[in-house]
């Protein structure tokens, strides 16, 4: 290259300070849409992700007559294995069971002598929607009305509790989804905006630069370089205000509150490097492109 | 140098900027473009710069048609050609010579030769103090001299002036038109385009006409010696209006 990057650099920090105004408009917006999308990325996931593992627990409880025997498990526990969209069966044993409830409510299991819960299948389905159609199969097996196994003495009932949480995961799912979208055109709306802005500012000097015959390219590069800083400044910028208003506010409350600690979120590191590429990216590229319509002279 | 083969140019408002305009100016000429406001002087100088592309008809520069160039090859059409435009159109945000630089770092030239080239220009044109100034800290007069000294800075062989003087007074439109000889003297081919009636009567260069788009007068006068001192030539551009005669 003829050009040494020097040059080019020279070139874009002289345009910065002389156009001062500009920038720091292009600053200061992809520093805010930046913090708005390095706040939202953990909300979506923490959404999504509180949804997703309700859903993970949506199964179906089947329980066994009380005087069921060991031998009547076993052949149950195989009929229920060999159903449609069953992806695992786990036995609970009465003793097991009651273990667990005298663990979660000591005093209510103290006064009783003997034990009153039956064994239980928990029978998770492939799919979380799948979860009716193999309640079905089991409490109403052939549509006859009946159980499956004349061992089985009842199935869980909450239709409707499922119905409904599928309905909300659904909802949060393709709502998160949506606004991330949104949020996303907007973002790229925004920052495009401003920066045709500040080219539009200084289009009576690209219109120069072409007829003294400069190539596209040789006025394109410092205009690059300028997204490049601004958006690697802003993205710093919004990485430090994200990471002090994480250290200040959100871990004292993450100890007392489950959601914001919520297993599967971005880590802060990953989370820079997605927002000082997005910064960087969608300036440099923003300024490369909007300036396209200037160049034709 | 410059053919013009029955050009047309229509804007898309209708108007005709030029209507088969055919002329032609010579290697190492000194022209003058005269013609009242919207006669066609401008659309010229901007489809010779492929500003424009014409409606109709051929131009040739330097013996090539350019409507051949393609457009990632016009930036280096350009630099064949100095433009100083009636408004100026210096970079605002670049000191005097860093605006003359500019035009050298677009062929790149390294620094020190950049160092070695612009002072000589603004020296030439008689900008050695302001080399620092903003364009809007200079004169009309000053930020022309500073269009001239970019426009030629590179030593091209064409150089076209739209209005050079349009703006300024008569003791400083003499000046420039003298620099603009100094530059025709070293061998570049200069068209100028002026409404300086007087200015023109005086310098006894040839004149092209236009009205409406048409070239209606072509004087190769003949009435000039070509191998006049920019000191005589200046003289004779101050000295009173007078009949033509053969020096
Ligand atoms: N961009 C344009 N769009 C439409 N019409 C135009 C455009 N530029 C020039 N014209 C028209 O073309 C004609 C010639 O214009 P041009 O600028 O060449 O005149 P000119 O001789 O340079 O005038 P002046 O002496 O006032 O500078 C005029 O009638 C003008 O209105
Ligand atoms: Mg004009």
């Amino acid at each position: 290259m003829k050009h040494s990057l020097g040059f080019f650099l020279r070139e874009s920090l002289r345009a910065m300070r002389r156009n001062a105004a500009p920038s720091f408009a292009a600053l200061a917006t992809v520093t805010v849409t930046l913090i708005v999308v390095g706040v939202f990325i953990p909300i979506v996931q923490a959404t999504t992700g509180a949804a997703n593992s309700a859903a993970g627990k949506v199964m179906v409880d089947v329980y066994m007559q009380r005087h069921a025997t060991h031998a009547e498990d076993a052949r149950v526990m195989g009929e229920l294995r060999r159903l449609p969209h069953v992806q695992r069966v786990v036995f609970e044993s009465k003793a097991q069971a009651l273990a667990q409830q005298r663990k979660q409510d000591p005093l209510a299991y103290e006064l009783l002598s003997g034990n009153p819960l039956p064994d239980t299948f928990h029978v998770y389905p492939t799919a979380p929607s799948a979860v009716l159609a193999v309640r079905a199969e089991i409490a109403d097996a052939g549509g006859q009305g009946q159980m499956l196994d004349p061992a089985i003495a009842s199935v869980s009932n909450h239709t409707q509790d499922t119905k409904r949480l599928l309905t909300v995961t659904r909802f949060v799912t393709i709502t998160a989804a949506l606004l991330a979208a949104l949020l996303i055109a907007a973002s790229v709306l925004l920052i495009g905006n401003t920066i045709r802005l500040s080219l539009y500012a200084r289009r009576r000097e690209v219109e120069v630069m072409k007829l003294v015959g400069a190539t596209d390219w040789f006025i394109r590069w410092p205009f690059v370089i300028e997204g490049v800083v601004v958006g690697a400044a802003a993205a710093v910028m919004a990485i430090v205000t994200l990471a002090v208003a994480k250290v200040v506010v959100l871990d004292p409350l993450a100890s007392n509150w489950g959601l914001i600690s919520a297993p599967r979120t971005i880590g802060i590191v990953p989370l820079m490097f997605v927002l000082l590429v997005a910064g960087v990216g969608v300036s440099a590229v923003g300024s490369g492109l909007s300036l396209r319509r200037f160049l034709r002279v | 140098m410059i053919e013009f083969r029955a050009v047309t140019k229509k804007y898309g408002t209708g108007a005709f900027g030029l209507d088969e305009a055919t002329f032609s100016v010579d290697r190492g000429d000194f022209v003058f473009m005269i013609g009242s406001t919207g006669s066609g002087k401008s659309t010229v100088m901007r489809l010779l710069i492929k500003e424009l592309e014409p409606t109709e008809g051929t131009i040739l520069v330097a013996g090539r048609d350019i409507s051949s160039i393609k457009r990632r090859q016009v930036p280096f059409y350009r630099r064949n050609i100095g433009v100083v435009f009636q408004d100026f159109k210096l970079l605002p945000n670049r000191t005097v010579y860093d605006n003359v630089a500019y035009a050298l770092q677009v062929t790149g030239h390294s620094r020190k030769e950049i160092r070695a080239k612009v002072p000589d220009i603004l020296r030439l044109t008689g900008l050695s103090t302001k080399l620092h100034n903003y364009p809007d800290q200079l004169s009309g007069g000053e930020q022309q001299r500073v269009s001239i000294a970019r426009a030629f800075v590179n030593h091209p062989p064409l150089l076209l002036a739209d209005e050079p003087t349009g703006n300024l007074d008569p003791e400083t439109s003499i000046d420039i038109m003298r620099l603009l000889y100094r530059i025709n003297r070293t061998g570049t081919t200069v068209l100028v385009a002026t409404h300086d009636h007087a200015m023109v009567d005086k310098m006894r260069r040839r004149v092209l006409e236009l009205s409406r788009g048409r070239v209606v007068r072509d004087e190769a006068t003949g009435l000039y010696t070509r191998d006049e001192s920019t000191r005589e030539f200046a003289q004779r551009l101050r000295s009173p209006a007078e009949a033509p005669q053969i020096l």
